[in-house]
């Protein structure tokens, strides 16, 4: 029988498969941030082991950073000893790092595959759920808990239980104005933040094989709230297209010997998966949530549903707690709901190609006032390239603040945080209570939506917005 | 790794679905570079409320946990499962575990049970009933004991033999240390190093 791209990339990192154990896989590349390694570093020194293989392994800082002022001393006593720790453990131990500061520095699964070290048919861990995102090449990529953190460096290694497997296929073509993020929070809307338990999805069909490398990265990205440990797209022209000439990329006849290899990472025909979800992109519409998980979602042509239409009695108390939390009431269209912050950033919409929609509907624009928007770019390298296009021209002329690359707002560990009862358009991943700040309030939307509801001060999607007058009509 | 046995204590019954561990233990929280100290910020959001299970008198000292379905969903954070150990903890029990949670759980000696929904609604119900009635774990059987409820649960043999032994994962790893050699003798060239390029 066939297999499927995840069963194919993990049979060719087994090390070792003995019965009645779980296989022992190879990492080809481990991910490091300043959050989840410091206790696997004390660890490593605890028992006087070393990192088996500091040429696959890398480090950022992201979660803590500050996006504004980075070149005075971080304020925060307790994430300045955070990032002072990561640094202190990387020099001890040989870890390449890239600081606050340096041009390769940046929210870590944006900076794997902008240096080309995300490759199709390689093995990606990192100590962080989002993870996930580096699938879109068609890596096997999974979040790990600090304990795991310090297995990989110590063994390079794994021991792992198999997964099942899921195929997602997105028959036809988006629509104009559908992006990749709206088509994710349908996805885990229709199969639920619990449906995707156990499995890696493998994303596929017309539409999925028409994203761009970026688009693919956001879909992927937020398999992990599905549930799922990981969500896959296999490599194609697109993917290699986007490798190609990257610093880590592979040249010359490694190059060819690569591609030739990237292209067996195929679903076979005959294969089986253990389950198959079929959605018709045509229709998908502009997808905003309303609640406190990413499930909780509808879309922006929706209205707020009523908890008592849910059969289940777990998911009419979730939406009960939902509503009570997010200060609304059933019924209330989605596109009436006022919001005071947007933010625009994060490992799921922080790439040039989100700066750029959002910069699009800007463009001529104004932030309706009392309406404070972050502009916060994914890496030191998204940031360069926006100012090479004039974005952050758009962005501050239109009001918003442009700030420096980090995770931001996405989980506030830095100053960027919601205050109490604050309601945010948010292009991040997670809308749980209190996950942008204490008793904030997040609706997680596409890049394009935050952008427009930034404009009008509602929920709101390009399509509703006034055109912008050209020069001849003003 | 402590070892895990068997464990009888009181419960604190929480009914909520999707309980995330953003909710278990927030972001700020996290720049700790410990493992312990995390106790305070448990449910640090929820524990504002009087009325919350865990500050309810009846349930101080309580180590088992019975919450609704998809717990520990969210960030990879273990801090998520240093918190509920620190606070006293010693197992969880839901009709599902995000993964990641799941198996940080395991690895820290927390046992997280997963039993059917009408079970945990029984043993919810006979805990709200009296916060004194003992719940019982007992990995060696395998099962869940509290009054006249008992329930087998599933756990794979491997994962519950580590757990019974309290093994440490990587020094069993590192018994295969020749394995994992000679498979890097064989990866393909053309897989990428983090060696800094000029």
């Amino acid at each position: 029988m066939g297999r499927t791209l995840a069963e194919k990339v993990w049979d060719d990192h087994v090390v070792r498969r003995a019965e009645g154990e779980p296989d022992l896989l190879y990492i080809d590349l481990h991910l490091v941030h300043e959050v989840t390694s410091p206790q696997a570093f004390d660890g490593l020194r605890k028992s006087g082991r070393t990192v088996r293989r500091t040429d696959l392994t890398i480090a950022t800082e992201d979660h803590n950073t500050p996006t504004l002022d980075i070149d005075k001393p971080i304020a925060d006593p307790v994430s300045r000893t955070q990032l002072e720790t990561l640094r202190k453990n990387c020099a001890e131990f040989g870890v390449r790092l890239h600081s606050l500061g340096d041009d390769e520095q940046g929210v870590v699964h944006v900076v794997g595959p902008q240096l080309g070290l995300t490759q199709p048919g390689t093995t990606v861990v990192c100590g962080d759920s989002h993870t996930s995102t580096h699938g879109a090449f068609g890596a096997l990529a999974f979040g790990i808990g600090t304990s795991q953190v310090e297995h990989v460096l110590a063994t390079q290694t794994l021991p792992m239980a198999p997964f099942r497997t899921m195929a997602v296929t997105v028959l036809g073509e988006l629509p104009d104005g559908v992006t990749a993020k709206d088509l994710i929070l349908a996805i885990i809307a229709r199969i639920g933040t619990g449906g995707g338990q156990g499995y890696v999805i493998e994303y596929r069909g017309e539409a999925v094989e028409k994203l761009s490398m970026e688009a693919r990265m956001t879909m992927c990205n937020m398999s992990i709230e599905a549930g799922a440990r990981a969500g896959m797209v296999a490599p194609d022209e697109t993917t290699f297209a986007y490798l190609k000439g990257r610093p880590h990329a592979p040249e010359g006849a490694e190059w060819d010997e690569a591609v030739a290899y990237w292209r067996t990472l195929r679903t076979d025909d005959d294969a089986v998966f253990d389950h198959e979800v079929v959605i018709d992109a045509a229709e998908l519409a502009p997808f905003v949530t309303w609640g406190t998980n990413p499930g909780q979602g509808a879309p922006l042509s929706a209205a707020v549903p009523d908890p008592a239409s849910y059969a289940d009695p777990s998911e009419r108390l979730a939406a009960e707690k939902a509503l009570e939390y997010m200060g609304l009431e059933p019924g209330r269209r989605l596109r009436d709901i006022a919001i005071d912050t947007v933010f625009v950033g994060s490992c799921t919409n922080g790439r040039i190609e989100d700066l750029r929609s959002a910069a699009a509907v800007l463009d001529g624009r104004r932030v309706a006032d009392g309406v404070r928007m972050l502009v916060v770019p994914g890496s030191v390298r998204v940031a360069l390239q926006a100012v090479a296009e004039g974005l952050d021209k758009v962005f501050t002329a239109a009001g918003a603040e442009w700030r420096h690359a980090g995770c931001s707002m996405c989980l506030g560990m830095n100053p960027d945080q919601l205050s109490p009862g604050e309601r945010c358009a948010s292009t991040s991943n997670r809308n749980f209570e209190g996950r942008q700040g204490k008793g904030g309030r997040t609706h997680l939307v596409s890049p394009q939506v935050a952008a427009a509801s930034a404009v009008t001060g509602r929920l709101a999607s390009p399509a509703d917005l006034a055109a912008v007058p050209t020069p001849a009509e003003v | 790794m402590e070892a895990f046995t068997t464990h009888t204590g009181r419960a604190v019954p929480l009914r909520r679905s999707n309980v995330d561990t953003d909710q278990i233990i927030p972001a700020h929280w996290l720049k700790k570079v410990t493992r312990d100290g995390f106790e305070d910020g448990l449910f640090e959001a929820w524990r504002k409320d009087p009325e919350f299970a865990l500050n309810r008198p009846a349930h101080r000292g309580a180590t088992v946990l019975i919450a609704g379905p998809d717990f520990g969903t969210g960030s990879s954070r273990e801090h998520a499962v240093w918190a509920l150990q620190n606070y006293g903890f010693k197992a969880v029990i839901s009709p599902r575990f995000a993964d990641i949670f799941r198996g940080n759980s395991l690895k820290n000696g927390l046992l997280t049970v997963m039993l059917p929904q009408e079970t945990v609604e029984e043993l919810w119900q006979r805990v709200e009933a009296d916060p004194d009635v003992e719940i019982t774990v007992d990995l060696v059987a395998r099962e869940v004991r509290a009054e006249d409820v008992t329930a087998p649960f599933e756990l794979d043999e491997n994962a519950r033999w580590r757990l019974l032994e309290g093994l440490d994962d990587i020094s069993i790893t590192l018994k295969n240390e020749d394995a994992i050699a000679e498979f890097e003798t064989r990866r393909p060239t053309h897989k990428p190093l983090t060696t800094q390029v000029s």
